[in-house]
């Protein structure tokens, strides 16, 4: 790939601070369960400190400031300097969501999140006197480097002056220097690139130059440096052994070939011998030689250690290898098109066993095993690029946490979440859908389904309510359950309601289950004022509808005093679909099974007339609008004799019911969705399409937008197929 | 010849920046999660010189060093420290267990390369 190599890390900061949020999110919710221990608080730590380090690398101020105001909170728990009550973990909490507001607000380059003072005030309250005297934000300026090795005379042609600041320089390493991995002659190297030197080099009267070694050394210098430097940036050469040196610096000549008094106190303190570099004799080098010397051998032996083994350093040679990368980015695109060719070979696989059975091979045993085998290498190809497009649903269920915090605070609540099955991977594309209709679902059970701390408590309850999320597969689907331990539904009170806003009739006798399920019909609201959190104008019906077009279903159970549960079923991928193949006058078309309540036989009496072009079929004491399937697509001008016909009974996603007349039920199959919207734009009634074995491309159907009041009806039909 | 460096950084994107600065400037680098993954990186590699953060999980930057200096080939091997903490305390500590240098995060790729430059000579 030939772009920006900035612009990917950026774009893989911002995943990876999802996952640190992920993993402090999760240490935050060790803390607030059980205090956790010192690992846990040092992840908490770890993910803001690697957070601000990279924020600060592109820049993002706002992020940097919050991330660093927040990580010093966290450096003194870390510290033991504060202690961690459940108010503090509260707090934390509230910081690592807004931190998830800021990391959000620099990815869309948009305004930081308001709020985010309070809640940082707050913390730094918690510091109390504990607090760093100094102003820590100061401390964290981002500047890109502590020193710096743009010096003058090092890039630039120096401009010699008459008259150039002759520096005399003192420098005599200490065993750590050498210990620390820094080496004396890169360092009187630096300083020949800084202007024209002159070394002298000290030797003690009584050492012979074999004993000078890295764990004693005994060797000192006095470098005369003549060019347009200032003393910051002779300083900034020895910034890094400031401290295991001997080190004195000042302007003008002393008397030549005099050594320079050390100025440094820790230096002279730890000088065991002071009067060794007085005593020792001057030895003159120029700056040439010193730099001749400094060879690649010098280094090594003058600290001690064996030159490189040229074996290890082939050994060492394993460029740009990532050791224990366990995961890849792919381009999601990428990842589309393999799902869609192996969409592909799935029908290819089809249409040719349907092709070597016509062909009269069918009793060929080689042939039908190696087909045989050739349609489970398929299908295991196809279940393994489904599975690239899984993922766990934990970052899903982390974002619930924080829906219901803010939920239950807003009106009062206690409420916890329990996490079940975050493991659980479904399609990354169901996973994004399913974020509003969860958000909405859960919102409601704070709302409607736990009760506020006295009752629970009147009632023998934990004051505190639970709501658990839990996910797993069943049956070659996914199951999410949302779950309260609220009062359960208030029955007579949703039934009270049905009749008052004229959903149901005033005498209907409806089961439990029944009433339960008013709950998903449009405009229905049980809320008596309208609340702040689910009283938006969206009700359980949105939530139906959201779901039902990821090919899903959600059922309600309730038990009075015990709780609600939501339980939606979902396919593992969109790329296929469990559909019923049907044939409408000649035409093979699949009908969604999700979509699917029933099928039926129609006996005489079954349908009634209602007007003149209005048919309805009365099942167990219901009626549902009843429309042949062929004249609503525009198949066939007048709807087939009616009796004997089949029947698929058809669930609508705001809970009505429809009945479709079909000729015939071909079969029960998984199909493969081919979308039609970037050829045709959408159609009225139709989904997508899908081609089946026999290489026949059929329609799938969009029920409940195919027995839409706007839908070709009567005298207006259209032929659509010939 | 090129240089080889081993950059020890559990965040990601610290890891890409070091290496594309790196790298732009020649040098081969190698990465590793931690200090303990950094540790067995080394028991296949010898680098001119090691880049290590601090605050890492399972061993951290001081640690990790300690554990370096204490291999016999590798007591001269130049490690720089980088870190977003400046403090003067934070450099002692780092000097103690062995630090050559330290660079301050975010860092200028360019002087990152300068400095690294100068210490392995």
């Amino acid at each position: 790939m030939s772009t920006d190599p900035m612009a990917e890390i950026r774009a893989s900061f911002f995943i990876e601070c999802e996952e640190l949020m992920e993993s402090l999110q999760d240490a935050l919710v060790i803390l607030d369960e059980d205090g956790g221990d010192s690992e846990t608080i040092n992840v908490v730590f770890r993910a803001v400190h690697s957070i601000k380090g990279g924020a600060g690398a592109f820049g993002f101020d706002d992020l940097v400031a919050f991330a660093h105001r927040f990580e010093t909170v966290l450096d003194q728990l870390r510290a033991g300097k504060l202690e961690l009550t459940s108010d503090a973990t509260k707090l934390f909490i509230q910081g690592a969501d807004l931190l998830h507001d800021h990391i959000r607000a620099a990815q869309s380059d948009s305004a930081p999140p308001a709020g985010a003072e309070d809640v940082l005030k707050a913390l730094e309250a918690l510091m109390g006197d504990a607090a760093p005297e100094e102003d820590e934000a100061v401390d964290f300026t981002p500047a890109t480097l502590g020193f710096s090795l743009d010096l003058p005379g090092l890039d630039d042609e120096p401009q010699l002056p008459v008259e150039l600041p002759v520096w005399r320089i003192g420098f005599r390493p200490r065993a750590e220097l050498y210990a620390s991995g820094n080496e004396a002659v890169l360092i009187l190297r630096a300083l020949a690139a800084l202007g024209e030197t002159r070394v002298d080099c000290h030797v003690p009267d009584d050492l012979a130059l074999s004993a000078d070694t890295a764990e004693q050394p005994q060797l000192g210098w006095t470098v005369r440096l003549e060019g347009e430097m200032t003393e910051a940036d002779i300083r900034e050469v020895f910034d890094f052994v400031t401290d295991v040196c001997d080190l004195a610096i000042t302007q003008d000549q002393p008397a030549a070939g005099e050594p320079v008094p050390f100025d440094h106190p820790v230096a002279e303190a730890a000088m065991t011998e002071p009067p060794a570099i007085e005593n020792a004799s001057p030895l003159r080098l120029d700056s040439g030689s010193i730099v001749a010397a400094a060879n690649e051998d010098v280094p090594a032996v003058a600290a001690g250690a064996a030159p490189p083994d040229p074996a290890t350093r082939n050994r060492a040679a394993r460029p740009e290898s990532e050791p224990a990368a366990a995961t890849v980015r792919v381009d999601l695109e990428r990842v589309d098109r393999l799902v869609n060719l192996v969409g592909e070979l799935v029908i290819n696989q089809a249409m040719l066993a349907q092709s070597v059975t016509e062909a009269g091979m069918g009793e060929n045993p080689s042939v039908m095993n190696g087909l045989e085998e050739f349609m489970m290498l398929t299908r295991d190809i196809q279940d393994g690029v489904m599975m690239i497009r899984a993922q766990p649903v934990k970052p899903l269920f982390q974002r619930m946490a924080r829906i219901i915090r803010e939920a239950s605070a807003a009106v009062g609540k206690e409420v916890r979440l329990r996490t079940e099955g975050e493991a659980t991977e479904v399609d990354k594309t169901v996973i994004e859908r399913l974020a509003d209709p969860l958000t909405h679902m859960i919102r409601n059970s704070v709302d409607h389904g736990i009760e506020t701390p006295d009752v629970r408590q009147a009632a023998g309850k934990a004051a505190e309510g639970v709501i658990t999320l839990s996910a797993s597969h069943r049956a070659g689907r996914v199951l999410i359950e949302v779950a309260d331990d609220g009062a359960g539904i208030n029955r007579p009170r949703v039934r009270e309601i049905a009749v008052s806003k004229g959903l149901i009739p005033a005498d209907a006798q409806l089961t439990d289950a029944e009433i339960d399920n008013l709950l998903f019909l449009p405009g229905f609201s049980t809320a008596r004022q309208i609340s702040a959190l689910s009283g938006r104008g969206v009700g359980m019906d949105v939530v139906k509808s959201a779901i039902t077009v990821l090919g899903g279903r959600v059922t309600i159970s309730s038990a009075a005093g015990v709780g609600t549960k939501f339980s939606i079923s979902l396919p593992l991928t969109l790329a296929v679909l469990d559909g019923m193949v049907v044939r409408v006058a000649d035409e093979t078309l699949v009908v969604p099974l999700s979509s699917i309540v029933e099928t039926a036989t129609l006996s005489p009496g079954d349908v009634r007339r209602i007007g003149r072009s209005t048919e309805v079929l009365h099942i167990r004491g219901d009626f549902v609008p009843l429309f042949d399937l062929g004249v609503q697509l525009g198949f066939r001008r007048a709807p087939a004799s009616a009796d004997e016909s089949i029947v698929i009974l058809t669930t609508q996603e705001d809970g009505s019911r429809a009945a479709l007349i079909v000729d015939q039920i071909m079969e029960q199959r998984q199909v493969v969705i081919k979308g039609l919207n970037r050829n045709y734009g959408p159609i009225p009634g139709v989904a997508a399409a899908t081609i089946l074995g026999d290489g026949q491309v059929a329609l799938i159907l969009d029920p409940s937008d195919l027995t839409h009041p706007t839908a070709p009806e009567g005298e207006d039909e259209i032929a659509l197929a010939g | 010849m090129s240089l080889n460096i081993l950059a020890v950084d559990d965040s990601r994107t610290m890891r890409d920046m070091v290496r594309l600065a790196l790298a732009a400037a020649g040098m081969t680098v190698t990465t590793a999660d931690d200090g303990v993954h950094g540790l067995e990186v080394l028991e296949g590699m010898e680098p001119d010189a090691i880049i290590s953060d601090i605050n890492m999980p399972r061993l951290d930057g001081f640690g990790f060093i300690r554990a370096v200096r204490e291999i016999d080939r590798m007591r001269a091997t130049p490690i720089l420290v980088l870190t977003t903490e400046s403090a003067p305390e934070l450099r002692a500590r780092a000097r103690d267990a062995g630090a050559t240098g330290w660079i301050v995060k975010p860092f200028d790729p360019h002087k990152l390369v300068k400095t690294i430059q100068m210490v392995t000579g």
